[in-house]
């Protein structure tokens, strides 16, 4: 055999299995526990109620967070909900004033039309009686006249003219 | 030549299993005895102690320093240690029932240890404790017991109930309760073995085609299967770190849930 092979790679080699090595048991048994009893302080002390905390304090976030924002949901409906009523509500009351203009303006007007038809009324009413005054006037002015002519008529006539006489005459006539 | 083509075939799987003092040197006048392997006492420093202790600081550094921020919005190792803990909690919780989970940091130790042993013992040059039965049936035994002295504390003598299959016919009790004792006890045997042999199997595998890597005709192959098996390993790792765990906290239910049968 070469001696140069068996620097480079040892010589010695395992036969059968390590694993039934009863010698090497103690050993691992031993450091076996060391590592259990060192991971299990670790966990059950340090890490896992570390980690328990941190996972239960991102549930707790999210859930608040979740909560919050239903609670935000609700308010925003809320909001759209009071603006929906206050628009109605604005609507209504621009409505209502609407109607009130119209029904006051109907009234302004009714009372201008009621004013202006009694004005007229009473325009005719003073036309109607200096007419009448006119036409008095009229009558008597053609009584005058017709007296008048007749007088002088008569006059002419030569005859003496009986004033009597002459004013039934012509008021006959003017009534015929 | 004929050495260099022996060294080619010299496979040596089991050697990675080898416990050694580590502070130690083989002595070169004597080079079919390893000094290191022999004579070690329980308190000597080994390859275990030193790669249990890396699983350790790993550990610390995951669970410890990674969550050392408390941040609501985790950093990205606060995280890998929270998805852990959620994971391994929720287990505990669905598989042990509500009354388990005080167990819960017993059963997180025994997956991070096993986890962690298992994924660094897939490090180049790196020992795996986990692939050893000292280690495994320990663990098994440490379940074993703690389950048992657990279900005998919580319900007495009820606790036995459990072998007693009250839903079977009158006379086949008896037959079933010998059953159940037996595959009580048995346990242990499975829980261990089954991870020590998956482990201690994918490595030594995995050291054979490597061998074979040293030929150089069938190096591609050899190289490609070795990097095959490392992938399907990192899920035995896993896996077997998960079955052992899901078994304890099966066996945990027997002691603290309600008796099913």
């Amino acid at each position: 055999m070469a001696t140069e092979a068996h620097e480079a790679a040892p010589a010695w080699h395992a036969t059968g299995m390590p694993q039934l090595d009863i010698t090497t048991w103690a050993n691992q048994i031993f450091w076996l526990a060391v590592a259990l009893v060192v991971i299990f302080l670790v966990l059950w002390r340090v890490a896992l109620p570390r980690i328990g905390a941190v996972l239960a304090e991102r549930r707790g976030t999210i859930t608040n967070d979740l909560a919050a924002a239903e609670e935000l949901k609700q308010k925003a409906l809320a909001a759209e909900k009071a603006y929906n009523d206050a628009l109605a509500a604005a609507r209504a009351e621009a409505g209502r004033i609407v109607a009130k203009a119209k029904a006051d303006i109907q009234g302004d007007l009714n009372a201008a039309i009621a004013k202006a038809d009694a004005e007229i009324a009473a325009k005719t009413a003073e036309s109607e009686k200096a007419l009448a005054e006119i036409r008095a006037g009229a009558e008597q002015a053609v009584s005058a006249v017709a007296l008048d002519t007749a007088d002088a008529v008569v006059s002419a006539l030569g005859g003496q003219a009986d004033p009597a006489a002459v004013k039934a005459a012509v008021a006959a006539a003017l009534k015929g | 030549m004929t050495d260099v083509a022996e060294g080619a075939f010299a496979i040596h799987p089991m050697d990675q299993f080898v416990v050694k003092r580590w502070f130690c040197h083989d002595d070169p006048a004597t080079p079919l005895i390893n000094e290191c392997t022999q004579n070690i006492h329980w308190y000597d420093i080994t390859n275990v102690t030193v790669w249990m202790a890396v699983a350790v600081l790993v550990i610390t550094l995951l669970m410890v320093v990674g969550s050392r921020g408390r941040a609501v919005i985790p950093t990205r190792l606060q995280s890998v240690g929270e998805v852990i803990y959620g994971f391994i909690h929720k287990m505990v919780e669905d598989v042990a029932g509500h009354d388990g989970v005080k167990y819960f940091p017993f059963v997180m130790t025994l997956f991070l240890f096993i986890l962690f042993s298992n994924l660094l013992g897939l490090l180049p040059k790196s020992f795996t404790p986990t692939s050893h039965v000292a280690v495994t049936v320990t663990l098994a035994l440490i379940v074993f017991l703690f389950v048992t002295l657990l279900g005998l504390a919580r319900k007495g003598i009820g606790f036995l109930g459990m072998f007693w299959v009250s839903s079977a016919p009158l006379a086949l009790r008896p037959v079933l309760a010998v059953i159940e004792i037996i595959s009580y006890f048995v346990r242990p045997v499975s829980h261990s073995i089954r991870l020590a042999g998956n482990l201690m199997a994918g490595h030594a595998v995995m050291k054979v085609f490597a061998g074979f890597a040293s030929m150089a005709v069938i190096s591609p192959v050899a190289i490609g299967a070795v990097s095959a098996i490392y992938g399907l390993e990192l899920l035995v790792a896993v896996v077997q770190a998960y079955v052992f765990t899901i078994l304890t906290c099966v066996y945990l239910k027997d002691a603290v849930g309600d008796a099913h049968h």
